[in-house]
């Protein structure tokens, strides 16, 4: 294209106001894949779940115990394969909060059982298994600490006060990212001996025969328990991942909605100083006529400066958002595992750049095609 | 026939409740490789008329032909096309665009063309070698004088080769020296060259140096003479 040259010799006109637009763009592009990310990712992580994988959880709420008995009377139910359980151990280790990652005690061998996803060497695996006070870490997590197996690390209870210290013998890595690769597990009976053999349970993970009698199930094990101590609520594991979903949703929401005001403001701003940079160029235009340019030629250049503006941002900011994100490990905090800029948000991204390129460069575009000569050069003289 | 044809053009303005009546029936006729010079006071519609010759505006009615071709019956598409082969404009001032050098300046009116880029190279140093700005090709305008612009824009208005110069008080900026500069060049262009060439001024020693000058009182042509110490044929 000839006309090219044009087209550069006016974005280098301010190069410090292009350059600050260009950046604009590109913060509100990085903003935007940020936010789809996040809900695209927990979308993502609600749908994880084994088909033939039951939870059941305390009918008041996840953060609700249940007795660790249930799991006999469980098992006896028809069509039930197998059961595990499972507690939440917050705890810190560290001094930063960003530091963060979940810890789950649980029955090591149904566990491991029911989640093929979660792999490891078997050498390591069976070490684990046997040792009342060893823990198995998420790949994430042992890269981020440097740690190796065999060592020793020290967790500073919160919700089950004093020291804990385990020895890591195996370092797993999921097949599926809505594992996480940044959690740690640990015996069930280690946590349950030093809590003075209280019996207790977060929640139950049940493997069923055929998935089909899912409901049924589901409904035999709520039955059981329904004039128990605690009664219980299941449902499968797909449910319980979007229930918790849900709830970080709620909160994703109104960040998104927070975001998305955020990102419409920096493209208005950014919209605006377009169309001031054109109309400060009206006898310009006048001029371009005047030698012979047509109103179609004036109009293309005016919206092809715009749209390398826009591209340019949207090259940084999405470009940014899908290389910064892996190479900081980005999960949540522990959150959001699996978390990914899909190519659908990059698209997105970019059709949000196309729609900021109309949007800032038609009406000075149409605006100049559409400039009457005469009037404009008496306007400069 | 002659190579501009202004016949029976009528051309009002509106402005707010107003009508102003620039022509009223103004004929004139000017031949190829003529070089006429405008005179008039301010607001005699001068401009007006270079505006209606160059297409860029339309009368109200009446005709406007340039070598045959009628221009006041042009369609806006038609008209960028016809102006970027027959026209060649300077203005007193603006002329050029600032973020272009004087080369690309220049070269604006050959990127109409279906001329090759080394053809526009060889084009636009010819026109800079003509105006004796030879070496100040990737100069800015803000680094050039004013008689500098003037002259890189004459190398526009002659690089494409028009048939047509249509000049707006070129000079009207220009100190003595400057103005000197760019009239004698207008001269060698219509002497040398052959180009025709139409300039509004208000100085009359500029006008001495066309060999026509005509007279414009509201609208109306009340002299025409051929100069005397203008060149004569
Ligand atoms: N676009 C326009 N709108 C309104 N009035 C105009 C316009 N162009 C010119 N005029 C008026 O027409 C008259 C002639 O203007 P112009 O041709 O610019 O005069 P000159 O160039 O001889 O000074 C003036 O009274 C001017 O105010
Ligand atoms: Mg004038």
């Amino acid at each position: 294209m000839k006309y090219w040259h044009l087209v550069t010799a006016n974005l280098r006109r301010h190069k410090l106001r292009t350059a600050l637009t260009i950046l604009s763009v590109a913060l509100a592009l990085f903003l935007f894949a940020s936010l789809r990310s996040v809900v695209t990712t927990l979308h993502t992580n609600s749908q994880f779940g084994g088909a033939r994988r039951l939870v059941a959880m305390n009918k008041t709420g996840i953060v609700f115990i249940l007795p660790v008995s249930y799991a006999n009377k469980i098992k006896g139910l028809r069509g039930v394969r197998s059961v595990s359980w499972a507690n939440w151990f917050g705890g810190k280790y560290g001094e930063n909060a960003r530091d963060f990652f979940p810890k789950f005690a649980i029955d090591p061998e149904s566990y491991l059982g029911m989640y093929p996803e979660i792999k490891l060497p078997e050498d390591q695996k069976q070490a684990f298994l046997r040792e009342r006070t060893a823990a198995l870490v998420g790949k994430g997590i042992a890269d981020k600490f440097g740690w190796k197996v065999d060592q020793n690390i020290t967790i500073q209870g919160t919700i089950f006060p004093g020291d804990w210290t385990f020895t890591i013998r195996g370092i797993y890595e999921p097949s599926d990212p809505a594992i996480g690769d940044n959690v740690m597990f640990f015996h069930h009976e280690y946590f349950d001996e030093r809590l003075g053999h209280a019996g207790i349970a977060g929640w139950f993970v049940v493997e069923i025969n055929n998935a089909d009698s899912a409901a049924a199930v589901a409904k035999e094990i709520d039955d059981q328990f329904q004039n128990s101590s605690a009664a219980t609520k299941t449902g499968t594991e797909k449910e319980f991942q979007a229930g918790f979903a849900t709830m970080l949703g709620n909160v994703s929401l109104l960040m998104g909605a927070i975001g998305t005001a955020v990102v419409f403001a920096i493209l208005l701003i950014t919209a605006n100083a377009m169309m001031m940079s054109a109309s400060e160029r009206t006898g310009e235009v006048a001029v371009m006529k005047t030698i012979g340019f047509s109103n179609r030629t004036v109009f293309t250049l005016v919206l092809v400066e715009a749209g390398v503006i826009a591209l340019a941002g949207a090259v940084i900011g999405l470009g940014v958002a899908k290389g910064f994100y892996p190479l900081i490990k980005f999960q949540g905090f522990g959150f959001l595992p699996g978390f990914n800029v899909t190519p659908l948000t990059m698209l997105w991204g970019l059709l949000l750049a196309l729609g900021l390129m109309l949007a800032s460069g038609l009406v000075p575009a149409m605006r100049a095609a559409r400039l009457p000569i005469v009037q404009a050069l008496r306007r400069v003289e | 026939m002659a190579l501009v044809e202004i016949r029976d053009v009528y051309k009002s303005f509106q402005r707010d409740t107003q009508r102003i009546d620039v022509f009223t029936g103004l004929t004139i006729d000017m031949e190829a490789g003529s070089f006429t010079a405008l005179m008039g006071p301010s607001g005699s519609g001068k401009s007006t008329l270079l505006n209606l010759i160059a297409g860029l505006d339309k009368p109200t009615s009446g005709v406007v032909r340039v070598a045959g071709a009628e221009v006041s019956a042009m369609s806006p598409g038609e008209l960028a096309a016809w102006r970027a082969r027959n026209i060649g404009f300077v203005f007193q001032s603006f002329n050029l665009l600032p973020v272009l050098t004087a080369y690309q300046n220049v070269e604006l009116p050959l990127l109409l063309t279906h001329l090759s880029g080394k053809e526009r190279v060889e084009r636009v140093r010819i026109a800079l070698d003509v105006v004796g700005l030879g070496d100040r090709g990737d100069h800015y305008p803000r680094q050039l004088s004013g008689g500098q612009e003037q002259r890189t824009a004459i190398a526009r208005a002659i690089v494409a080769d028009p048939t047509v110069i249509l000049l707006d008080e070129p000079t009207g900026q220009l100190d003595a020296k400057s103005s000197q500069e760019v009239l004698t060049l207008l001269q060698r262009l219509n002497k040398e060259f052959n180009k025709t060439i139409v300039i509004v001024t208000h100085d009359a020693h500029a006008a001495e140096r066309a060999k026509m000058t005509l007279h414009l009182e509201k609208g109306d042509l009340v002299e025409k003479r051929a100069a005397v110490s203008g060149a004569a044929r």
